[in-house]
């Protein structure tokens, strides 16, 4: 507990420390890089996308093609209020989205039946239906978190088929292996069958690739990752990104072990998080500075995605992409990928050191924990939160210079962003959304120390 | 000239009072407070005699420009009276009338007697400055914060902490409709006939008009240079020009000084009269050429304001809007002393209600104490930065020096309710009531004696309760919380 508060007491000195580093290095970089042609105010900064110049991996075992960039569908685009029926997904613009991507090269969609409150699978099904089969390759999960009997999985897989409207699917995952530790793993598929009901089903046919997705702790995903010999498990998803490659949060196993212990068993690796939620694109100003002066044309989102990319036993690497903005921006990257240089490494290796100096809570929005029983909206505060200290804020005491701007700021701003009833005041503490949080977040830990901070503000008694 | 800095005075007076009662951010309160404070019943009710004597002394000199120019409800009926005389048809529409004395007098001694006897809301009905007060809160602070939320949706479009968005609810059925049912009554006499509420009904207006009588300076009437033309009759709202006998009833002129500026032969001129001008005030003819009190049929359109529904988009549970729970003593303000004295102070003028930021204050809808705020906190509790009440209250009904006196003023004790209690309803950790108790008033206990790991419940120590309602406020029980306070009579410090 201490060592969390003491997290968010940055002192003033730190801070000036910190943006002090970045900037003068990367103020030097920026010096070397003034040439550039000023006559041609006509040309377009960025040209068009191409189509045919996607990166793609082999899949070693069936040495099919998957394209570098797969599209994740826990964030598709919502409506401003559900449909009859309770849908609550923007049809239209997926199939925009989709149609896009496909005509980009991404051929890889992966999702779940609890993603976007369960609407995803369904909705991932109706646009990807609209192209011939052999085009894409979809990835849906067992995501038995609450009911584990073997009646419900069952049915779940089944109508996982139904919504995605599909006969195979190309890879089917276990669902978030970790949460909860061993015993939960073993419940959720050992003891109930589901395991080798799976192995069945991809003798079958039915499933092309059985994998997992994996958040938790190194004991789990060693045992998990010692069954090869036994499963042989075609793919692993993991989550990379070069702040977890070193920093991973809470329990969470850092990305350079997971990573190195699949090249060592030779299973290709699917990332997902290489962007964090988005929290490796909504960076403290410093640190989009840095980056953005190493290169500035790029996009800060560009480096995450190179990063990830760059490990060549890397199959695909998944992003959420909910607008075309988003995806725009990462087919830029992957199409074609140009790899990180050793320096480019090292660069955002001191990145993540500077940003893991900073007091952000690693909530990626993926709305696990949700919905709260007692109303709460836990994303929405930890963002709001988070946003506060990457614009500095956040203020630590009366004397800041900026104290009255940032207590404005940050009090207006947590209205908006939540309403009354649905603040960090409301949790009651039951722990109910703890064993949800893939990032292992002590969120009931982390909202009271909100609620405080807030009293603090409120009668200005920092 | 007298009448242009007259209208001008008034104007700053009524705009500045108004947005006392719009301005829910408290902001303005600290530059123009004074303006409630020097309004007549509060000060009076303050006991704040040097604003008593300093209106007096104004009153005696210059005649009631009180009238016209510092109480709010006058220069509000002076506004709507210049729109009911745009039309040509009706520029000269006033006519002399003789006083209505019985009237007006019963009225003041029904409002002596309420005042004295402590029934504040028979008083309220009745002050000027109060009926306002409750017009400006109920009908036209919703449209200011509406604006405001238009605003507030720009703003954060636009990435600006200018502007914050402020609920707009429904604070009390009865109030509201008493103000409505004013307004509309006011209004039509404005339209009318101009000042007549001031003459006939206003308890304010009649004490002052016998002071108003002695005034050292007054309009008077040059009979010389008056051909009795009848201009200035037929300017005056006030109705108390006998051109014939070239006589002004001073017991009812509140020196506008519309007539000096109405007569073409400059016979009327504001200054002490000659002994010789000093004539006794007509004998009142009784003749009642109009009726004095309309009769309209007034359909109270009673504004079925729903709750606003939660927004619920599916990821989110729906939550349950909390209940008044019943209580038996109701809660008064930090500040307000005890019950009887603060049904004595209370003008129930509303200008606490408007800037309580948390949603606690609103009118009693009780009939002994009508209008009067109360405390409930289904939508915020009493926070301990806060004592807007106390600053803008005008009559030192809710009085308080400082934060700390606040914090230590018990208004009322918390009560657990069992049966709601989530540790046992729901069966998981709660304790939110403990974790917010500003005063540790509240300590967790384990349900089952016998196991000190079972799930811990509430123990209040009374004691040191100060009854904020943070608890009651932030209980995850709904509709009613497991924890409620119930009011004091006598506030006590702890």
């Amino acid at each position: 507990m201490s060592e969390k508060y003491s997290r968010q007491n940055i002192t003033r000195r730190e801070f000036l420390k910190i943006v002090g580093i970045s900037t003068v290095a990367s103020s030097t970089i920026l010096t070397g890089c003034q040439s550039g042609d000023k006559n041609k105010g006509d040309i377009q900064v960025k040209g068009e996308i191409p189509t045919d110049k996607m990166t793609m991996r082999e899949n070693p075992k069936t040495k099919e093609k998957v394209s570098l960039l797969g599209y994740g569908c826990m964030r598709w685009p919502t409506l401003p209020a559900p449909e009859k029926g309770g849908n609550v997904i923007d049809q239209e613009a997926v199939n925009e989205l989709i149609d896009y991507a496909m005509a980009h090269g991404v051929n890889y969609y992966d999702t779940s039946p609890v993603y976007v409150q369960g609407w995803s699978e369904k909705s991932t099904g109706i646009a990807l239906k609209r192209h011939p089969r052999e085009k894409f390759f979809v990835a849906t999960k067992l995501s038995n978190f609450s009911n584990f009997t073997r009646e419900n999985s069952i049915e779940m897989y089944h109508r996982s088929f139904e919504n995605l409207q599909v006969d195979y699917i190309d890879y089917y995952l276990l669902h978030s292996i970790g949460n909860g530790g061993i015993e939960t793993f073993r419940a959720r598929y050992i003891d109930n069958g589901m395991l080798d009901f799976l192995i069945e089903e991809r003798k079958k046919g039915k499933i092309r690739n059985l994998g997992f997705s994996f958040h938790g702790t190194k004991e789990v995903f060693d045992e998990v990752l010692a069954m090869h010999d036994k499963v042989h498990w075609d793919f692993v998803q993991i989550q990379l990104n070069y702040l977890d490659w070193h920093y991973a949060s809470g329990n969470n196993v850092n990305a350079d072990y997971l990573y190195a212990e699949l090249e060592k068993k030779q299973i290709p690796a699917i990332i997902m998080e290489p962007l964090l939620g988005g929290r490796l694109s909504k960076l403290p100003d410093h640190l989009i500075t840095r980056l953005k002066q190493r290169a500035p044309e790029a996009s800060v989102a560009s480096w995450a995605f190179r990063f990830a990319g760059s490990f060549p036993g890397v199959l695909t690497v998944l992003s959420g992409m909910t607008y075309l903005e988003h995806l725009q921006d990462n087919l830029r990257t992957y199409a074609p990928l140009v790899p990180l240089t050793e320096d480019d490494r090292l660069f955002l290796d001191q990145t993540a050191d500077l940003m893991k100096q900073y007091p952000t809570i690693p909530c990626n929005d993926c709305k696990y924990c949700m919905p709260c029983p007692y109303g709460i909206d836990i994303p929405a505060i930890l963002l709001h939160y988070n946003k506060c200290v990457n614009e500095g804020n956040l203020p630590t005491s009366k004397d800041n210079v900026t104290y009255r701007e940032s207590r404005r700021a940050f009090l207006i701003g947590y209205d908006r962003s939540v309403p009354r009833l649905r603040q960090a005041s409301h949790c009651i503490g039951c722990e109910q959304c703890v064993s949800h949080c893939p990032q292992s977040i002590d969120i009931p830990a982390e909202l009271h120390r909100i609620d405080q901070y807030i009293e603090q503000l409120k009668q200005e008694k920092l | 000239m007298l009448r242009k800095i007259r209208i001008t005075l008034a104007v700053i007076f009524y705009l500045m009072i108004t947005l006392l009662f719009l301005d829910f951010t408290g902001t303005l309160h600290t530059w123009f407070g004074w303006m409630a404070k020097i309004q007549f019943l509060p000060a009076l009710l303050a006991l704040n005699l040097g604003v008593v004597l300093g209106l007096i002394v104004l009153t005696l000199l210059f005649g009631r420009i009180y009238c016209s120019v510092i109480c709010p409800l006058g220069v509000f009926q002076d506004i709507i009276s210049w729109f009911g005389g745009r039309s040509k048809k009706r520029r000269y529409r006033f006519s002399y009338s003789p006083a209505k004395n019985i009237l007006r007098y019963s009225i003041l001694i029904i409002f002596l007697i309420a005042l004295i006897g402590g029934i504040g809301s028979l008083a309220a009905l009745l002050a000027p400055y109060s009926a306002y007060g409750r017009i400006a809160q109920n009908l036209f602070a919703p449209f200011y914060a509406w604006g405001n939320n238009v605003l507030a949706y720009w703003a954060e479009r636009a990435d600006s902490y200018a502007f914050y968005e402020t609920e707009v609810w429904l604070k009390s059925v009865p109030t509201f409709i008493i103000a409505l049912l004013t307004f509309i009554f006011v209004f039509i006499l404005a339209w009318r006939n101009g000042r007549t509420y001031c003459n006939t009904i206003c308890p304010v207006g009649t004490i002052l008009s016998f002071l108003a009588k002695w005034s050292w300076f007054k309009p008077v009437i040059d009979s010389e240079k008056c051909n009795s033309c009848s201009l200035c009759s037929r300017k005056c709202k006030s109705a108390c020009i006998d051109f014939k006998n070239h006589q002004i009833d001073y017991s009812r002129c509140i020196a506008c000084m519309d007539c000096i500026d109405a007569c073409k032969h400059q016979a009327i001129s504001y200054r002490h009269p000659k002994k010789s001008e000093k004539a006794v005030t007509p004998k009142p003819t009784d003749q009642s050429r109009r009726s004095f009190l309309t009769t309209t049929a007034l359909v109270a359109t009673t504004a079925t304001i729903k709750a606003q529904e939660m927004k619920v988009d599916g990821g989110l549970a729906a939550i349950e809007d909390k209940k008044v729970p019943k209580r038996n003593t109701p809660i008064l303000p930090p500040g307000s002393q005890n019950a009887r004295h603060f049904a004595q102070h209370c003008t129930a003028c509303q200008l606490c209600v408007s800037v309580c930021q948390n949603g606690v204050l609103r009118p009693s809808t009780d009939l002994q104490r009508l209008m009067q705020p109360e405390m409930s906190y289904e939508r915020g509790y009493c926070r301990p930065e806060c004592k807007k009440c106390s600053e803008v209250c005008p009559t030192g009904a809710i009085k308080l020096t400082d934060l700390a006196e606040k914090s230590s003023t018990q208004i009322g004790h918390a009560v657990w309710i069992k049966a709601n209690c989530i540790p046992l309803t729901d069966g998981v950790a709660c304790g939110n009531c403990a974790r917010h108790c500003p005063t540790g008033a509240i300590h967790m206990i384990p349900s089952d004696t016998s196991d000190p790991e079972s799930l811990k419940i509430p123990a209040i120590d009374v004691e040191r309760c100060i009854g904020c309602g943070a608890c009651e406020n932030l209980c995850p029980s709904r509709p009613f919380s497991a924890i409620y306070v119930e009011g004091h009579k006598q506030h006590r410090i702890i």
